[in-house]
């Protein structure tokens, strides 16, 4: 069998799954089926996927045979293999609990259908090789994500949908004005083929505000200080498998695109746009900080928990270092399973509570003492105590700065895991310590299918963390074509 | 003809800011749309208008237009007229569920949903 277009199936097989699904809009069942089906053979796609990779080096697809760089390529590296699976690994699980979380209602109304087109626009950027065709995959994907904050109509809903409309609209614009002034320039779309333009020009002023505008649209979409202001509210409208999804997925396009443009393209005055995207990172962290401490809301810690990895993952990219570099990859396939997985059982603690202020919950142990101590493990794998899987990536990035010489980066970096640890142990001591409350009686079998995909979520990122030595290669393979570009250059130009 | 075009750009540009900056959601998505028109004809500026020439290339012809940014235009258009639509559709239900189309009484937060 000729697998050249092995690349192609992540992206194209949720596409597929999707336009069958919406055939079957009344009948749940068939959807559910339908759904897992897709997901699970997308993700035995994407593993096999990084295995070649890993073996036989980056792939590429010319879509058409129009040879690079006059085709859209689409590029599979290990970065992007890597967090394909994990985009599919994170959905499938989200998929599984939204069968016994999800009302009828969004499940009767192309809930499943949004989820599978989301992943085809997250799994195409992760995947192509061209910036503009990046742009169109942002937009199918945020099409899909419109799609899924609105769904019910609730009044908050709505409300909170327009602003983060609205806010995409305006950064969507941006990305395009980005291109037209790239593409004035260097005179090509292609990923690989504008390193080699600018490398050419040697990034005279001009490149390096694209650089920096480039910093702006991802930033919008990556929420990185200052432009994260739209997340907290908007994350906290839709309900707990959306909110999950956003909160893994989305945020870790707009790092990937960060993190992709800031090492194939614009790597030729590093003092000077490495030192914004540090700087802002760091603040990013600080930011984040305040509001996971600041607030008694369970969504909102968590949903501040993500801010502080997104300036995490981008302080280590910005240091350009092979120690750094490692960590971020690490750290950000961390970050997806763990901000899932805490998210789910916030979810489960908001059902069985049916409140999520910190304050109206207490002494949960006793009733629940299995999400008690399955939430505990998910705090320590976010907070990193080793050997969970938050410990190796952080280390890395420590490491990383200290080579570098950035002490107060990698101070700042310590601090906030500690914050991150102070912030979800505070919700262990609210919620499951102390008297216990009158609770209105539950569903007891809905609450333990809700706690097995949680659970699976939690192991495989204990796993992850325990098993470092099974990924390591994936990561180093990362690193290099991240730290390298000609290696990502070479590959495209092969033929 | 290209500093006629960014000129008008940038009229474009200013005018979709001051209509994103209003409080009436209506403005505020016409304002969008001036906004995507202003990115459209710049890539159309940045790829060089090319005059007359057809954007074709042949044997023995020399002078020609640069085909891609028309493309680009093309599927950026379809793109914004599709959540424009949406966003229209939206504001729609948001305002027969809020009865206000005003974005100042739409901040909302927790305690006051």
């Amino acid at each position: 069998m000729n697998m050249t277009n092995i690349v192609l199936f992540p992206i194209l097989i949720p596409f597929f799954f999707a336009i069958v699904l919406l055939f079957f809009k009344e009948n749940i069942i068939v959807q559910r089926i339908l759904v897992s089906l897709g997901l699970a053979l997308s993700l035995v796609s994407s593993i096999f996927l990084a295995y070649i990779v890993h073996t036989d080096g980056i792939q590429t697809v010319n879509l058409g045979s129009w040879a690079a760089p006059y085709g859209i390529s689409m590029v599979s590296d290990a970065f992007s293999a890597l967090l394909v699976t994990t985009t599919l690994i994170v959905t499938f699980f989200v998929v599984i609990y939204s069968f016994y979380a999800i009302d009828e209602g969004r499940e009767r109304n192309y809930y499943y259908p949004a989820i599978l087109f989301m992943i085809t626009g997250i799994n195409g950027a992760f995947t192509t090789g061209d910036i503009f065709n990046m742009f169109v995959f942002f937009e199918v994907l945020l099409m899909a994500s419109y799609v899924l904050i609105v769904l019910g109509g609730e009044k908050r809903q709505l409300r909170e949908s327009i602003k983060y409309m609205l806010v995409n609209v305006v950064s969507s614009a941006l990305f395009v004005i980005t291109v037209a002034y790239l593409y004035s320039i260097v005179g090509t779309l292609n990923m690989a083929d504008i390193s080699v333009k600018i490398a050419e020009v040697d990034q005279p002023g001009i490149i390096t505000v694209i650089g920096i505008l480039f910093l702006i649209v991802f930033g919008i979409k990556g929420a990185i200080f200052p432009l994260y202001f739209w997340l907290p509210s908007a994350y906290a409208a839709p309900p707990i498998p959306i909110l999950t999804l956003f909160g893994a997925l989305l945020t870790k396009v707009g790092i990937y695109s960060i993190t992709r443009t800031y090492t194939l393209f614009f790597v030729h005055d590093v003092g000077y746009t490495h030192m914004w995207l540090m700087g802002l990172s760091l603040l990013t962290i600080v930011v984040g900080c305040i509001g996971a401490l600041a607030y008694f809301d369970l969504k909102q810690i968590i949903i501040y928990n993500i801010v502080i990895a997104v300036g995490v993952i981008l302080y280590g990219v910005s240091l350009m270092d092979d120690f750094a570099m490692a960590g971020s990859v690490y750290y950000i396939v961390h970050d997806m399973l763990i901000k899932a997985a805490l998210f789910l059982l916030i979810g489960i603690i908001i059902f069985v509570t049916g409140t999520s202020n910190l304050r109206e919950i207490s002494g949960l142990m006793k009733q629940y003492p299995g999400l008690g101590w399955v939430y505990l493990i998910a705090a320590f794998g976010l907070a990193g105590i080793p050997p969970l899987s938050g410990f190796i990536g952080k280390l890395l990035i420590v490491q990383g700065s200290f080579n570098a010489g950035h002490w107060i980066g990698a101070i700042a970096v310590l601090l906030s895991s500690l914050v991150v640890l102070l912030s979800v142990i505070r919700i262990f001591l609210y919620a499951f310590w102390g008297e216990p409350k009158e609770t209105k009686p539950i569903n007891r079998m809905q609450y333990k299918k809700m706690m097995i995909p949680t659970t699976l979520l939690v192991i495989l990122s204990v796993v992850y963390g325990v098993g470092t030595e099974w990924f390591m290669p994936l990561i180093t393979d990362s690193k290099d074509v991240l730290l390298d570009p000609s290696l990502y250059i070479d590959a495209v130009f092969k033929e | 003809m290209e500093l006629l075009t960014a000129i008008l750009v940038g009229v474009l540009f200013t005018a979709a800011v001051y209509l994103i900056l209003s409080r009436s959601l209506l403005k505020i998505i016409l304002g969008t749309g001036l906004l995507s028109h202003g990115a459209h004809l710049l890539i159309l500026t940045m790829g060089g208008l090319g005059g007359e020439s057809p954007p074709v290339i042949a044997d023995g012809v020399t002078d020609f237009a640069d085909p891609l940014p028309q493309a680009l235009i093309l599927t950026a258009i379809v793109i914004s007229f599709g959540v424009t639509a949406f966003m229209l559709v939206l504001s729609y239900r948001l305002y027969a569920v809020h009865k206000t189309d005003n974005m100042n009484a739409l901040r909302g937060n927790d305690e006051h949903d």
